[in-house]
């Protein structure tokens, strides 16, 4: 099932209208790979302003600077933010807008857009499989705001984040509690580390203690039965249990951390409430906390969104919820190129023709409207994105259906077939044949006992010298030759020939090999 | 004390230097005195028999066989000296083939030298005839097989012939029925010996070693090699049994159980039984069918694998037949010193049938002067991958295929492989995203922390020792 889009494609990067926006979705350097796909590019004046982009560098990159009519009025409309219903209303028919839509909490907005015969593709809806990293919006932005959070926390925080013993006393360093080990949580963990500080990190989830490790802090577990293993990469909601010995190790931290900062979102849902307002009220005055999950209620007591709090005991509660887009160059960058990825996924032939392809489950999360028809939600993408649990469960049993036990009675009776064998055979066997079986016989277990053990690296020095020993038939053909008949002569000399390769080729060349094998 | 008693006794003095070889050379601190016991054997057993021989046969006798071994010592020690460690397979499968031709020509000759005189001839005593005619047959049966087999091997191993299975239909009822073609012929030789019938029996063997072998794959080739070196074995035990000689029976069976515990050995490593493997085909079944979504793999250039080995505190090396047919081994090994010498732990995690070879990794590491003790085997490793911070994967597939332990409907599931997905970075020295010899896709490539890098091995490990 696929859409193709108008024969030649014009992007249109449009001014961000949300007060306090400061990003873009296109840079300089994302239009010319758009330019590169095909596309030609138009941005509306001032678009890249707030990023510190200016519109000639966005000419230099091969764009067309348009007003804002143009751009909304494009074939493809690239965005950050969601449309207002002036600006729906000025898409052109069978555009296709892209931007974070959130049509988990804003159904409004995705029936406002299925009036319009318009495709929206939202950037927040791309499914956490390894496929589509390069277009994980969320991923890229909570990186950002991640940094960003510690840097506003280190701002707002009255010391240093480093211990350091001077001429002038002792500076303990800060501690701080980073509570979601998600990807917003390990930009900070690592942020704040790097910066000092002893960090400290919790999430319901045991396998991303290892991650926390990586980044230099100190996996704090909730002792509770209940582990989770995530199979949609983000965390769920916690039984109740759970959830209070989580609050009793946060108000035990609160007592002792300068800095908390918390990240824990569920997608579509209120963010849980983390710390309470015993917890921020026992915290020591000039402590920072920092709710990264404001714009959704907060995980704080006492969190307001877009602003900072001062609490009565004079802690700091930092509740913006625009922290990616306070590293507006970065964000702008990073948000650039998860659009280019997946403009490059909706354009195979690199021909400026837009493809949606509704068998690729990436395109089919992403995609909130089609041609004027809803179709959100897609259908549930259940792919792991937490390597970490299959890799460290052991890997199952092989089915070995060979090695079955053998039982006493099956070996009897094998041993006691061959023997019987034997039996009749030397029996009916001429006396000089009997010598000859007891030799062989005798000679084959050996064999088998000699080599029982060897080591693997010797396999092919072993092999090479029996080559060599094999090289024995050569005693055959030394008795034989020069007996009367010449046919006989000629083959045995041809045999020795043969053999003496053999012989001294095998032994001159497992030598040389062996010569080679070194210890440290 | 007779000449021939003299002969028999240095025979048995012979036979046990060659167990002592033999054993001497399951270990690292006693294998070169085996090969020095070999030798001794070998050299005990030429003066016994020579001896023996020069009562019996004339001057020109003498002297032809002086230059048969003359010519092929210098051929046999020309060969080993030029020989290139990652060809060792090929000289080893080709040795395997003179054996076998030795052991046809030793087999034409018992015919010529008993059969063909009818009834004058005085050699053998009546009531052994019989048997001597089934032992003619034997011997040159298992030699031809050995001898067109290991030609065949030869030829995929050089790569002068596409190393993939050939497919005959019904290719199982054609082997089965050289085998009962083989019995048949042998009763009506032993009834009434005529050449006809031994030219038959030579024409069936040569086809069947010749059809043995080309419906392997060369994925299999390390079993089928130290197979190969088995029939090899068998072939000397049936000539010794054909001339009543103990030490040709004693070598034989030496080296042909040896053989045979070897290939078993290397079929448990692929969790595959023996016969599936004789039989032939795999990768046949492996084929297609393999529509399933593996996400994206990403890159990684040289420089920043370089970085990478530069923070790690611990790196396992895996290497497989790319390693060789890239020549890279010398580039690894000097980057292997480079990272012990900044402290990083570098170790090589050798899987049992990584190569063409029983151990052919481990000869190109040594030729390459990598210290043996951090070479390790795949079950030494295994358990130490998870704490380790870079695995390089340089030219193996399916010996790291984590579907082997995953997936239980894939191709090789079962198959015990080196769990290289468990470190916290792997990266993958590949030519292109095609499949391993199984014709399997690698999910590893596509897992979070594997990174591929792309281009010659040898020219890639060369960039980074730059870069270091």
């Amino acid at each position: 099932m696929s859409q193709s889009a108008q024969p030649v494609g014009v992007v249109g990067v449009v001014s961000e209208s949300q007060p306090g926006e400061s990003r873009v979705a296109a840079t300089p350097a994302t239009v010319k790979q758009l330019r590169a796909l095909g596309y030609q590019v138009v941005v509306e004046t001032g678009a890249g302003h707030g990023a510190s982009l200016s519109d000639e560098a966005f000419e230099e990159a091969g764009a067309r600077i348009g007003d804002r009519v143009q751009v909304w009025g494009a074939d493809v409309v690239l965005a950050v933010n969601a449309p207002s219903d002036e600006e729906i209303a000025l898409l052109s028919d069978g555009a296709v807008l892209v931007a974070l839509l959130a049509p988990a909490t804003r159904p409004d907005l995705v029936d406002a857009l299925a009036e319009r015969p318009v495709t929206a593709l939202a950037m927040d809806a791309v499914p956490r499989i390894s496929r589509a990293q390069s277009l994980d919006v969320l991923s890229s932005m909570a990186n950002i705001a991640g940094y960003r959070a510690v840097v506003e926390a280190a701002h707002l925080f009255g010391r240093f984040f480093t211990g350091q013993v001077t001429a002038a006393g002792k500076v303990p360093p800060a501690k701080v509690l980073v509570a979601g080990a998600g990807v917003a949580g390990l930009a900070a963990i690592g942020a704040a580390g790097s910066m000092g500080a002893v960090v400290r990190a919790t999430d319901p989830r045991p396998e991303v203690a290892d991650q926390v490790r990586s980044l230099g802090g100190e996996f704090l577990s909730v002792e509770s039965a209940e582990a989770q293993v995530s199979a949609t990469g983000y965390a769920k909601e916690m039984s109740d249990d759970y959830n209070t010995r989580a609050a009793a190790l946060y108000a035990q931290q609160a007592a002792d951390v300068d800095i908390i900062i918390t990240t824990a979102l569920i997608p579509g849902r209120p963010a849980p409430l983390l710390i309470t307002e015993e917890m921020v009220a026992s915290m020591r005055p000039g402590s920072v906390v920092v709710d990264m999950a404001a714009v959704q209620g907060g995980n704080v007591a006492g969190t307001v969104a877009g602003e900072v709090v001062v609490t009565a005991n004079q802690v700091s509660i930092i509740g913006y919820t625009d922290l990616a887009g306070r590293l507006p160059a970065q964000a702008s960058q990073l948000y650039g190129t998860n659009l280019v990825n997946l403009m490059k996924l909706l354009t195979p032939e690199k021909d400026g023709r837009l493809v949606l392809d509704f068998d690729d489950v990436v395109q089919r999360s992403v995609t909130v409207v089609r041609g004027g028809e809803k179709t959100w939600p897609p259908p549930p993408v259940q792919v792991s994105a937490a390597p970490a649990p299959t890799a460290a469960a052991p890997p199952p049993t092989p089915v070995t259906k060979e090695k079955r036990p053998i039982t006493p009675g099956r070996r009897y009776t094998a041993v006691g077939a061959a023997a019987a064998v034997l039996f009749v055979l030397a029996g009916f066997a001429p006396a000089q044949l009997i010598g000859n079986l007891t030799v062989f016989v005798l000679a084959i277990v050996i064999g088998y006992y000699v080599i029982g053990h060897v080591h693997h690296a010797l396999h092919t020095p072993l092999m090479s010298v029996t080559n060599a020993i094999s090289g024995i038939i050569v005693v055959g053909a030394l008795l034989q030759i020069g007996h009367a008949h010449t046919a006989v002569t000629v083959l045995s000399f041809v045999a020795i020939l043969l053999a003496s390769i053999n012989i001294f080729g095998g032994f001159a060349v497992t030598r040389r090999m062996l010569g080679m094998f070194s210890k440290d | 004390m007779t000449a021939s008693t003299a002969a028999q006794a240095a025979y048995i003095v012979a036979a046990l230097l060659f167990i002592l070889s033999l054993a001497g050379l399951s270990r690292h601190e006693t294998s070169r005195s085996g090969v020095v016991f070999g030798i001794a054997g070998m050299a005990i057993a030429l003066a016994a028999t020579i001896g023996l021989a020069s009562r019996s046969i004339a001057a020109t006798g003498i002297a032809l066989l002086a230059v048969a071994m003359v010519i092929g010592a210098g051929i046999g020690l020309w060969r080993a000296r030029r020989v290139e460690m990652t060809g060792m397979p090929e000289l080893i499968a080709i040795l395997h083939s003179f054996v076998g031709l030795a052991a046809v020509l030793v087999g034409w000759n018992g015919y010529l030298d008993v059969e063909a005189r009818g009834s004058g001839q005085t050699e053998i005593a009546h009531d052994l005839l019989n048997i001597h005619h089934a032992e003619v047959f034997i011997g040159i049966f298992i030699g031809a097989v050995t001898f067109t087999g290991s030609i065949i091997a030869f030829l995929k191993l050089s790569a002068r012939i596409k190393s993939s299975p050939l497919m005959l239909p019904g290719r199982n009822y054609l082997n089965i029925g050289a085998l009962v073609a083989f019995v048949g012929l042998t009763t009506a030789f032993v009834a009434s010996p005529n050449v006809g019938l031994l030219v038959a029996v030579t024409a069936v063997a040569l086809a069947l070693g010749l059809h043995l072998v080309a419906s392997i794959g060369g994925g299999d080739m390390p079993v089928v090699v130290s197979m190969l070196n088995s029939y090899s074995g068998w072939a000397a035990a049936a000539s010794g049994f054909l001339l009543d000689n103990n030490l040709l029976i004693v070598t034989g069976a030496l080296v042909g159980s040896s053989g045979a515990y070897l290939s078993y050995i290397m079929c448990t490593a692929m969790n595959r039984s023996f016969l599936s493997v004789i039989a032939g085909g795999f990768g046949m079944e492996a084929a297609p069918s393999d529509d399933k979504e593996y996400g994206e793999y990403r890159e990684i250039k040289a420089e920043d694998t370089a970085e990478l080995l530069r923070g790690a505190t611990s790196v396992v090396i895996t290497p497989g037949y790319g390693m060789a047919v890239a020549q890279a081994q010398y580039p690894v090994a000097d980057l292997t010193r480079r990272l012990r010498e900044r402290g990083v732990e570098v170790r090589f995690g050798i899987h049992p049938v990584a190569g063409r070879l029983p151990g052919h990794m481990n000869v190109l590491l040594a030729e390459a002067k990598v210290p043996y003790d951090i070479v390790l085997e795949m079950d030494e490793i295994n358990d130490d991958l998870a704490a380790t911070t870079v695995v390089l994967v340089i030219g193996a597939n399916d010996t790291v295929n984590p579907a082997a332990a995953e997936d239980p409907s894939s191709p090789i599931a079962g198959m015990p492989v080196l769990r290289v997905w468990e470190a916290e970075n792997v990266v993958v020295f590949k030519r292109s995203m095609n499949t391993g010899y199984a014709g399997v896709q690698n999910p590893l490539f596509f897992r979070e922390n594997s990174q591929m890098l792309f281009g010659d091995a040898k020219e890639r490990v060369e960039d980074i020792l730059k870069v270091l």
